[in-house]
């Protein structure tokens, strides 16, 4: 790896100062499973690691007043599936942490970095854009929040400025009646890069739809919030007709590319059903139950 | 305070297998670099070096970790077990006896590294089924059994702890 240089600040003050005087050379340093094997081959040229760990904002996972949660920028996938509360809160999250490299890359990952790191199918965003999370940046001129699905803005690159960092994302309290789900297709049991992922939320009144969201990986520049999708089954009864429903409008969003890992026809149709596994999972989750269509 | 930023030989502080260790290190350079290059804990393996194949797998601050991905500078004030510390002055780990009654290696490259991710499983979860402990271990790769004498070791390793318990 080239010479780099390393800073372990304790405050985001600090973060942010060091972040601001290197601008683009410099950058956060949460699990390092991404950013030092960039490093290593070249893929990145970052001279001044950050590291995020020592900075009690980025560790922080905690239940707030209102109920929301808030998982700071740095807190490892292995720590989130650990966490009864969280897992039994936040389950389409921990589905993807569960799934994110190995048991050892589970160990520094976090899910912060995995947004950050803004790959098309990083598998905790569309997770999280299913459960409504807000970014909550800190930069030189002051705090802000951007909502998760915003949050990516092209292949690797995401609304952080250069003095910017993630601090923590804060995910609302899902209400009573609601559950969520988020499962991928890859070629092999594990260790492997979604060829399409697909999270899904609901919230229901009985069997009628009251609130539902989903999101796609890994089929765009970007994960996508399909809202179409979850707005179309407000209203209806939670059954194979009205997944179908959602499921053709995530197909006709997806816009994937041929790649190594899949044709746009293959990610086209996988659109289409593991919106419709993500949505079944979500509802059995709802009603008190686990998918029966595993990860 | 302004954080210091740190270049060239950094002094770092460590526990490596519960004893105090002291080491200069580039920030550069991997925690399996310092283990292998500066300490001669030569145990963890490099294979691919890039997070995939688990043959440097250590335990850090509780957590399994590939110490390929790990920075050395980022040991500094952590607890690091590795491979080196896990049989004992009275004899072998039941998952290395284990490992070497069950054939459960050929070149033993990886060896190192599947021992110490078992080991963190059974610590977590002392009965695992075959399917877990496969789970488990799918970040570890092996060019040589075909992995089923690997998960045959473990679950005997899991039911020879659980009967000493």
């Amino acid at each position: 790896m080239r010479a780099i240089q390393y800073a372990a600040p304790s405050t985001v003050e600090d973060a942010v100062a060091i972040l601001a005087e290197h601008g683009s050379d410099a950058r956060m340093l949460a699990g390092g499973t991404d950013l030092i094997v960039q490093v290593r081959e070249d893929a990145r040229d970052t001279g001044v690691f950050v590291d995020a760990k020592k900075i009690p904002e980025l560790m922080e996972l905690s239940v707030n007043a209102d109920g929301s949660t808030t998982l700071g920028a740095a807190v490892p996938c292995h720590q989130l599936y650990n966490d009864a509360h969280f897992t039994a809160t936040y389950p389409a999250v921990t589905d993807a942490a569960r799934i994110i490299g190995s048991t050892g890359i589970q160990g520094r990952a976090s899910v912060g970095g995995n947004l950050c790191n803004s790959g098309p199918a990083g598998d905790t965003i569309p997770p999280l854009i299913v459960h409504s999370a807000v970014c909550n940046i800190a930069g030189p001129d002051g705090e802000r929040t951007v909502a998760v699905e915003d949050f990516c803005t092209a292949p690797g690159r995401n609304v952080l400025a250069d003095g910017e960092l993630l601090v923590s994302l804060t995910l609302p309290k899902p209400p009573a009646g609601s559950g969520s789900h988020y499962l991928r297709f890859i070629p092999r049991n594990e260790m492997d890069i979604a060829v399409v992922g697909a999270g899904a939320w609901l919230q229901l009144d009985g069997d009628t739809i009251t609130a539902a969201r989903t999101g796609l990986g890994a089929v765009a520049p970007t994960p996508l919030f399909v809202q179409a999708a979850g707005d179309a089954l407000v209203g209806m009864t939670a059954d194979e007709d009205a997944f179908a429903v959602a499921a053709d409008i995530a197909r006709d969003a997806a816009s994937p590319i041929d790649d190594m890992r899949g044709t746009i026809a293959h990610r086209k149709q996988l659109s289409y059903v593991l919106t419709q596994r993500a949505l079944r999972g979500a509802k059995a989750r709802a009603q008190g139950g686990s998918p029966t269509n595993g990860h | 305070m302004a954080t210091e930023i740190l270049s060239g030989k950094v002094h770092v502080q460590t526990t490596i297998n519960g004893e105090q260790v002291d080491f200069l290190a580039e920030p550069r350079e991997s925690l399996l670099e310092v283990l292998r290059d500066h300490l001669g804990l030569t145990g963890a393996k490099e294979g691919c070096n890039n997070g995939n194949c688990g043959a440097c797998n250590v335990v850090m601050d509780g957590a399994l970790v590939n110490s390929c991905c790990v920075l050395s500078v980022e040991a500094a004030g952590a607890s690091i077990e590795t491979i080196e510390g896990v049989a004992s002055p009275e004899g072998l780990h039941p998952l290395q006896q284990s490992f070497l009654e069950n054939a459960a290696l050929q070149c033993g490259v990886c060896t190192p590294g599947f021992i110490v991710a078992a080991k963190a499983l059974l610590e977590e979860n002392p009965n695992p089924t075959e399917y877990e402990v496969r789970w488990w271990l799918a970040g570890n790769l092996c060019r040589c059994t075909g992995y089923d004498k690997i998960v045959r070791a473990v679950l005997d390793a899991a039911e020879r702890m659980r009967a000493e318990a």
